[in-house]
């Protein structure tokens, strides 16, 4: 480990955190624009040109607000918890890797933090942290509302999680690794959501859940919760909260592009042309950046057009259809893997599709028929 | 396909929000851009004048007697021939309105005699002092029109006797 080795890591990783404190701001103005134009307004557009100073703007605010501390609050906890719940969506991302190697006067710069051997291991082990800071927010603050939305958060949180975790062992099985680098590198020839379109969807599901999103923003359910496990908090701490929340999306966004969408590399219709990530190496910063924007905008578009699901029903969603869904995909991909190797024939591979496609479509009659005996039971 | 019916009732719902994302948005930038309002629609006061500059207001108070919320007040004294400010034996000496108690009902519109008084179309009353909510005679009187005189004039004595104009087919 050389000194210019320890530097390109400190200046990598401050760029990164850079890049998402301001990925943050400028999150919040892209969701309240986005949603204004599916309301058919026009969003923020005061200050600055199209609003690009509202975040600076909304930062001077919170800065400058009041902060508040509930006289009988757990002092150090309450100080605590939105650090706690910050700090693990900023280093998540640590393992994602933005492009391939490189290769400035004659020295490689790699373009990820670290490149672990059990990368999505690491990004599941992080991500249940941020469950800590989200209960010790809502137990810290001593009131009902906050406790209740910390709870359920946790909760909430831990069922999607086993959902998200095993939507990853699929990835990890076709890549045949857990390092994000390698991952990608296995979707050189077709990106994994083409392989796992059920696998796919799950993530995307799991992940809303994961980051408190509409429709299973549940912890915040105004109409019941007041704020859920932010109640009590306002000025920078608030502040600091509303980021870490953000902060995930982008993180789980570019978790997404990574695992499922080909990560940096180019759109299929520029592979093999002077656009592809292997002639030019430094577009796929700009790659991953669009996927991550894509996605980011599917999130908004789903907060736009969904209510919020009641309680027992995100839960029994998580338990009783995503979790042995993704189990059936798991056995599913594992069998056409085997099937594949013994046979000798990669055209093999594409049985997973075909076959988890169908059961999608089982586990979506299923969901049918459960909901239409429960209208029966009704009327 | 029936079994696929929450799956197509969630594409169904995401298209919908989708679509109305490329429709041109209802917002109206409303310091710069301003929808002109309805011709009945009850805003600012504004006391009138006749064509030669004197005012309508003959100071009668019927407004203030009309009004419900008691927003109206005035004081009236003598017109003389050397400064006239109405027509006829008095004139509104003191004509406030406090803005913070109108209900923007319109009862001082029809109470009004000499139809002096109208609700116009001025809807931005914003003040930071209660004392800048009441409204004299200055803010709510209309300005001399061209050809007129300002307030008060030198008339010919005789001329101004009727506070009422005759009015042969009175227009609401």
């Amino acid at each position: 480990m050389t000194l210019a080795l320890v530097i390109e890591w400190i200046i990598k990783a401050i760029v990164l955190v850079l890049v998402l404190l301001t990925g943050f701001a400028y999150l919040t103005l892209y969701e309240r624009k986005a949603l204004a134009r599916i309301q058919m307004r026009v969003g923020p557009n005061r200050a600055g040109p199209w609003g690009i100073l509202q975040p600076i703007a909304d930062a001077v605010k919170l800065i400058f607000k009041e902060e508040l501390m509930p006289a009988r609050a757990d002092k150090l906890l309450f100080f605590l918890a939105p650090i706690v719940t910050l700090v693990p969506a900023l280093v998540i991302t640590a393992v994602v890797p933005w492009g391939p190697n490189l290769h400035v006067f004659g020295y490689t710069i790699t373009l990820y933090i670290a490149d672990v051997n059990v990368g999505v291991l690491y990004i599941m082990s992080v991500a249940s942290i941020a469950v800590y800071g989200i209960v010790l927010a809502g137990w810290s603050s001593n009131n009902k509302y906050a406790m209740m939305g910390g709870l359920r958060s946790t909760a909430q949180m831990i069922s999607y999680e086993i959902a998200l975790g095993l939507s990853f062992v699929g990835v990890i099985l076709l890549a045949g690794s857990a390092s994000m680098t390698e991952i990608v590198s296995a979707q050189k020839s077709a990106w994994f959501v083409l392989l796992q379109p059920v696998g796919t969807v799950i993530f995307l599901i799991a992940t809303l859940a994961e980051v408190n999103r509409a429709p299973f923003d549940m912890p915040e359910a105004e109409q019941e919760l007041t704020a859920g496990y932010h109640t009590e908090y306002s000025g920078m701490k608030f502040a600091l909260l509303f980021m870490a929340e953000y902060d995930k999306m982008i993180a789980i966004s570019s978790i997404g592009a990574t695992l499922y969408f080909g990560g940096y590399r180019e759109f299929w219709f520029l592979s093999n042309t002077i656009l592809s990530v292997d002639r030019t190496p430094w577009l796929g910063p700009i790659y991953i950046f669009l996927k991550i924007f894509i996605l980011l905008f599917g999130m908004i578009w789903v907060r736009a057009t969904f209510p919020r699901i009641r309680y027992d029903r995100l839960m029994a969603f998580g338990w009783k259809v995503l979790l042995p869904l993704s189990l059936a995909l798991i056995f599913i991909t594992a069998t056409f893997i085997l099937l594949a190797q013994q046979a000798n024939n990669t055209l093999l591979l594409w049985g997973i599709p075909v076959v988890s496609l169908l059961a999608g479509v089982l586990a979506v009659s299923l969901v049918y028929r459960t909901l239409r005996r429960k209208e029966y039971a009704r009327a | 396909m029936r079994v696929l019916e929450p799956l197509i009732e969630l594409v169904r719902g995401l298209w919908t929000t989708l679509r109305f994302m490329f429709e041109k948005p209802v917002t109206v930038q409303y310091p710069e851009q301003k929808k002109p309002v309805k011709a009945r629609f009850r805003g600012r006061h504004v006391l009138h004048r006749y064509e030669n500059g004197l005012e309508k207001c003959i100071g009668c108070s019927l407004c203030a007697a009309a009004c419900p919320s008691d927003a109206i007040f005035v004081e009236s004294s003598e017109n003389t021939d050397e400064k006239r400010f109405s027509p006829g034996e008095r004139y509104a000496s003191t004509y406030e309105i406090n803005m913070l108690r109108c209900i923007f009902c319109g009862f001082c519109e029809d109470a009004c005699p000499t139809e002096a008084i109208t609700l116009g179309d001025q809807y931005e009353l914003s003040f930071t002092d209660r004392r800048q909510a009441i409204y004299p005679k200055e803010m709510l009187i209309e300005p001399v029109p061209s050809g007129g005189k300002p307030t008060p004039q030198k008339t010919e004595p005789g001329t101004f006797t009727r506070s009422v104009p005759v009015m042969k087919d009175p227009t609401d």
